[in-house]
């Protein structure tokens, strides 16, 4: 019995109540033949990262509107290292200004996606990085 | 073996990676689990079961917050079906259960069903092992109660709580389709909507119908949002656990369970003995030779489970 499959925690950081983005991601996830876990909304980071542990996933999908990224990202990423996890490839998506784009990929988020992202080239993203 | 180590002292990444070892290449995680078992035995082992959205993981997360209360450790093995058509699957059992996720004494793992029909009462098993060894007191496995092999997974639980809620239209009929059997408590949840008392009333014909044990299941009603019954439903827990003690039945059901796996896993080995060794032309023949009448079934087999032995007097798989 051999069955390698993808597993992504699907996220929603910080205090807006709309989960409509991160909802059509799961699903084009799981379309993919990945294993989505979704919590809903307003997690805070220990809880992202708690509940990644948990579930052994392989990638953590941050969906995010609230604009409050620049503390909220860093937060998963510290909390991640001092779990030794590390390893679990963190992305996000959602409203991000372009200009904070470099800043939240030096704190070692793998990929953003902005707004209009075609679900597929998140799907490729993710087989791609995961082998 | 490090890994046991780590998970018999508390290590709950090393307890997640042993569980996806366990869906992903179980050959592989049998030698850990070997060496696990003798840490295992002490949970108790809880199924909640029902129709889709029936109120199970609310319900789940109610009695957890409860037990914590009580100092009780907890682990929730909540599974969800897998599509048949694109092997993904959308776990969100823990939507109803977020508060829990950072409480170091509660443990979830949210596992699809993936399509493997012994396989998964097999990885189940393993889970509720690893997460008794990680000394979990109390695990609950969720899973949805519509078809024979969900039901097969609860039914290594200690006791089987099964909850549905009225409005459904069918879901009596959920219930009678041999599911019926396995629960030892009864919940109608969502009392709070129209139609509960009847459903309750023919929930309790049906089971003074089908009473055969000694244990007659009570028939529950809650308001998993609000906590209404839900202290009551942890007493009837508490009330059938004692129940199957002094029966004796606990040790009757342990051995039910225990059966069960090593036929889970004999299944699931020889099947893999039988992909491994036997090509498919060599089936395709021999059916096409019974379906001419050139041979009967019986032969066949025969010659097949010849093939069987040998390969693994010969070792087996490659
Ligand atoms: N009105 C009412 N709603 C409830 C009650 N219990 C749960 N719900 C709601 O019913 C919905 C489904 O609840 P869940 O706990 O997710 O049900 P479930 O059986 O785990 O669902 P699946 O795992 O999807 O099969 C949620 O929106 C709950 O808030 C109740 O007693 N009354
Ligand atoms: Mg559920």
């Amino acid at each position: 019995m051999k069955a390698k499959k993808i597993r992504v925690l699907v996220a929603k950081p910080g205090l807006d109540g709309h989960d409509r983005g991160a909802k059509v991601v799961a699903r084009a996830l799981r379309d993919a033949g990945m294993e989505v876990i979704y919590t809903g909304l307003r997690q805070t980071p220990r809880q992202i990262v708690e509940t990644a542990i948990q579930e052994d996933v392989n990638v953590i999908g941050l969906s995010i509107l609230s604009g409050a990224h620049t503390h909220l990202f860093p937060e998963i990423m510290r909390l991640l290292k001092e779990n030794k996890a590390e390893d679990i490839i963190v992305i996000a998506g959602g409203v991000i200004p372009e200009e904070d784009i470099p800043e939240l990929k030096k704190v070692g988020i793998a990929e953003i996606f902005t707004p209009g992202t075609d679900t597929r080239d998140i799907i490729n993203f993710i087989k791609e990085k995961v082998k | 073996m490090e890994i046991v180590k780590k998970i018999i002292n508390g290590d709950r990444r090393a307890a997640a990676k042993l569980i996806t070892l366990a869906e992903n290449d179980f050959d592989k995680a049998e030698d850990i689990l070997k060496e696990l078992y003798s840490y295992t035995g002490n949970a108790l082992v809880i199924g909640i079961t029902g129709p889709p959205g029936a109120g199970k993981s609310t319900i789940t997360d109610k009695l957890t917050k409860s037990l914590r209360k009580q100092g009780k450790t907890v682990g929730i093995i909540a599974i969800d079906p897998t599509s048949p058509f694109t092997g993904g699957a959308l776990l969100g059992d823990r939507i109803r259960m977020q508060d829990l996720s950072t409480d170091p004494g509660v443990f979830i793992r949210s596992m699809g069903t993936r399509g493997h029909l012994g396989g998964l009462s097999q990885v189940t098993q393993a889970a509720v092992k690893i997460l008794d060894a990680l000394g979990k007191e109390v695990i609950f496995i969720e899973t949805v109660g519509v078809g024979q092999a969900e039901v097969d997974i609860v039914k290594v639980a200690d006791t089987v709580v099964l909850i549905t809620m009225p409005g459904m239209g069918d879901d009596i009929q959920i219930i009678k389709a041999g599911i019926m059997e396995i629960g030892d408590i009864f919940v109608v949840n969502k009392a709070d909507k129209e139609g509960c008392e009847r459903l309750i009333t023919e929930i309790e014909m049906m089971l003074d119908l089908n009473q055969n044990g000694q244990w007659r299941p009570p028939v529950l009603k809650t308001i998993a949002t609000s906590d209404f019954g839900i202290q009551e439903l942890e007493r009837e827990i508490k009330h059938h656990l004692e129940y199957l003690k002094e029966s004796g039945e606990l040790e009757q059901r342990r051995r039910e369970s225990a059966k069960k796996e090593i036929f889970d896993i004999i299944q699931e080995k020889w099947k893999e003995i039988l992909a491994d060794s036997v090509s498919n032309e060599f089936l395709n023949e021999i059916v096409t030779k019974v379906v001419k009448r050139d041979e009967d079934p019986y032969t066949a087999v025969k010659k097949i489970s010849d093939i069987l032995m040998y390969s693994y007097t010969q070792g087996g798989k490659k």
